[in-house]
């Protein structure tokens, strides 16, 4: 059965209007990504997809064209709606893992389940943000805080807080690009489970390593797709750890 | 988001940065400590007063002789002599419910005992006197009516003068004073009263019958006041309304307004006292509320270092799926926080100085629930009104710009 796809993108458009000339960051792009799939998305800096990233993670409209996330026609909706949108359908993990600062691993996993419109109870929140952290393998760090947790930990924290809400789509800018070859690869791995289990995923990365991980990559390049391919010779995580040299865990 | 969770959040926020969430209520917690302490002392003055309203005696009519208000002049009570001791007659056989009633006529004097000699005040009563003053005596008693129909040259003195003239209280039983010249026998000390509402010394007075002192040493005919006790329970307004048709009628007067006397009640002449302390109590809270506003400035502007320091931190927020108004809330929430604790604060410190001013001064201070609910209030407002313009900037950040901001 065909399902419908969770992103569908038509002629969309981006232009900012700064000083005299108006920049076209997208200039047309046209993409559809089905649910279950793992996306990379490629470019060099200026390409413009970190503007497609933010409308397809809602933090911003696009001019022209229209933007459907899970059904939902995005391109009109009020900031409110946005918000609701952001906290409901997507789950972000960032380059730098933006967690709340003195704040412990399991509360910064709490909190967009605080931002939902119909809330929790305490018990509630506690059960589901244990259960996101047990997830990502990270349980035993639940009263941690982000200083006390190694990069590679921070992600995991956010990957958990990302998942809380049970979102259609798992965002990803840059998520291995503060983080050495190892634990790249042992995130990446998460996000190959994660897809196995039917998250749709979408990250960006500039690293051609990274992105084989993944199913599909896409290309940008001056605000266009350049080229949309199946991923061939797909690389595995739990492969590819084994490959490494053993390191003493410290 | 639930306002438990937003308050607890407001609170971790606040203990992040100590020093300074102190630093920013201080200028709330002095505010609202100098709001309630203020009031305080105005209300302290002011119970004083009504204190000794009470030990004076809530059941007197003072009738002055003069009107107050003349052609739209205000002549001073007592200036013309419009009284006379006939009035005072008529009042006690005219008016049942009356019990006591005195002429006052009053002068300054230099007294003489021995060789010692002391500038006094002398007042000429009747017996009823200090009946209807409530003054008891610590030595001897009063003079009685016989020694006021045949003007005897005795005497009652109070505790100051007493001490002035004998040296002690019990000295001064039976001796012989001299007020010009004459000779009067003290029969009486007055028990101390301390000072009035009006800050005159009570106790340094000579008193002796009216008939001695108009005749043998002021010389007067007028009565300046005429003092009159009601009987318990009895409506005090009747009387005063029966006294003055009484009056009017004695001294074929028509119309009210045109009164050649001025009837006051005791508690009449402790509003008047009082509403100086008043005033005074309504400026200084004045005042005290403006350093509230002071204070609300500095919230506003540390909320505002704080919504930029943590610019970040909103963008996480508006990422994950917060509205501004969630945002908006937080703020708002963690400023009003910072001004209530520092009106709970200020509150405490209020009773510690109330504590302090009462142990090492002579000045009464009065803590009453109005102004501490009025400043606890006016502090909370201050976090509403100065935290809305720093949380409605943070709401309206753009999350892309503020994920960015380092």
């Amino acid at each position: 059965m065909a399902m419908a796809p969770i992103i569908q993108l038509k002629e969309l458009r981006k232009t900012y209007v700064t000083g005299e000339e108006p920049v076209h960051a997208v200039r047309g792009v046209t993409l559809e990504i089905a649910q279950g799939e793992f996306v990379a998305v490629m470019g060099s800096s200026g390409s413009g997809k970190s503007t497609l990233m933010n409308i397809l993670g809602c933090l911003d409209r696009p001019s022209d064209g229209s933007y459907h996330l899970d059904g939902i026609e995005v391109s009109k909706l009020s900031r409110n709606e946005l918000s609701d949108l952001r906290n409901h359908k997507i789950g972000f993990v960032f380059q730098n893992f933006n967690l709340l600062a003195r704040t412990s691993a399991l509360e910064n996993v709490e909190l967009p389940m605080l931002y939902r419109r119909v809330p929790l109870s305490t018990a509630e929140l506690r059960a589901k943000g244990m259960q996101a952290l047990e997830m990502v393998g990270i349980g035993k760090r639940a009263n941690h805080t982000p200083n006390q947790l190694s990069g590679g930990q921070q992600q995991r924290v956010a990957i958990a807080r990302s998942l809380v809400n049970d979102p259609v789509l798992l965002l990803a800018d840059e998520p291995t690009g503060n983080l050495d070859s190892r634990t790249s690869i042992e995130i990446l791995g998460i996000f190959q489970r994660l897809n196995a289990q039917g998250i749709t995923i979408l990250m960006v990365t500039h690293e051609p390593d990274v992105a084989k991980y993944s199913k599909r990559i896409i290309v940008m390049r001056d605000g266009r797709i350049r080229s949309d391919d199946l991923v061939k010779d797909r690389l595995d995580a739990v492969e590819e750890l084994k490959n490494l040299p053993v390191e003493v865990e410290p | 988001m639930r306002i438990r969770t937003s308050f607890h959040t407001a609170f971790r926020a606040l203990l992040r940065n100590k020093m300074r969430s102190l630093l920013t209520a201080l200028g709330i917690i002095i505010g609202v400590g100098a709001v309630i302490a203020m009031v305080g002392i105005g209300n302290g003055a002011k119970k004083q007063v009504e204190d000794q309203v009470a030990s004076m005696g809530d059941n007197v009519i003072m009738i002055f002789s003069g009107s107050s208000s003349r052609g739209g002049m205000s002549g001073g009570y007592g200036s013309a002599g419009t009284l006379s001791l006939e009035d005072a007659v008529a009042i006690k056989r005219e008016i049942l419910t009356v019990d006591g009633v005195t002429p006052e006529v009053e002068g300054s004097s230099r007294v003489a005992a021995g060789n010692q000699n002391w500038f006094t005040r002398l007042n000429g009563v009747s017996a009823d006197y200090f009946a209807i003053r409530g003054w008891n005596f610590s030595h001897g008693g009063p003079f009685d009516e016989r020694d006021v129909k045949v003007s005897s040259k005795v005497a009652v003195i109070g505790k100051t003068a007493a001490k002035q003239l004998f040296g002690s209280e019990e000295e001064a039983l039976g001796k012989t004073l001299r007020i010009k010249n004459v000779p009067f026998t003290i029969v009486g000390v007055l028990a101390p009263k301390g000072a009035s509402f009006f800050g005159r010394d009570q106790d340094d007075t000579v008193v002796v019958p009216y008939t001695s002192a108009m005749k043998r040493i002021l010389g007067s005919k007028g009565v300046p006041r005429i003092t009159v006790s009601v009987e318990r329970g009895k409506p005090m307004a009747a009387v005063q309304e029966q006294i003055s048709d009484l009056l009017l009628q004695r001294h074929r007067i028509a119309s009210d307004r045109d009164a050649d006397f001025t009837i006051r009640t005791q508690e009449e002449l402790a509003t008047m006292a009082t509403a100086t302390s008043s005033i005074m109590t309504t400026l200084l809270g004045f005042v005290a509320s403006i350093s509230l506003i002071v204070g609300g400035i500095g919230i506003m502007n540390i909320m505002l270092v704080s919504v930029t320091e943590r610019t970040r931190e909103i963008g996480i927020r508006l990422a994950i799926g917060a509205r501004g108004s969630d945002i908006l809330l937080q703020f708002l929430i963690e400023a009003v926080t910072l001004s209530l604790l520092g009106g709970l604060i200020g509150i405490g410190l209020a009773f510690l100085s109330a504590e302090l001013i009462t142990r090492f001064s002579e000045m009464p201070v009065y803590i009453t629930a109005g102004p501490i609910l009025y400043s606890f209030a006016f502090s909370a407002a201050v976090g509403v009104v100065f935290g809305f313009y720093p949380a409605r900037k943070a709401a309206s950040l753009d999350p892309i710009e503020a994920l960015r901001y380092e």
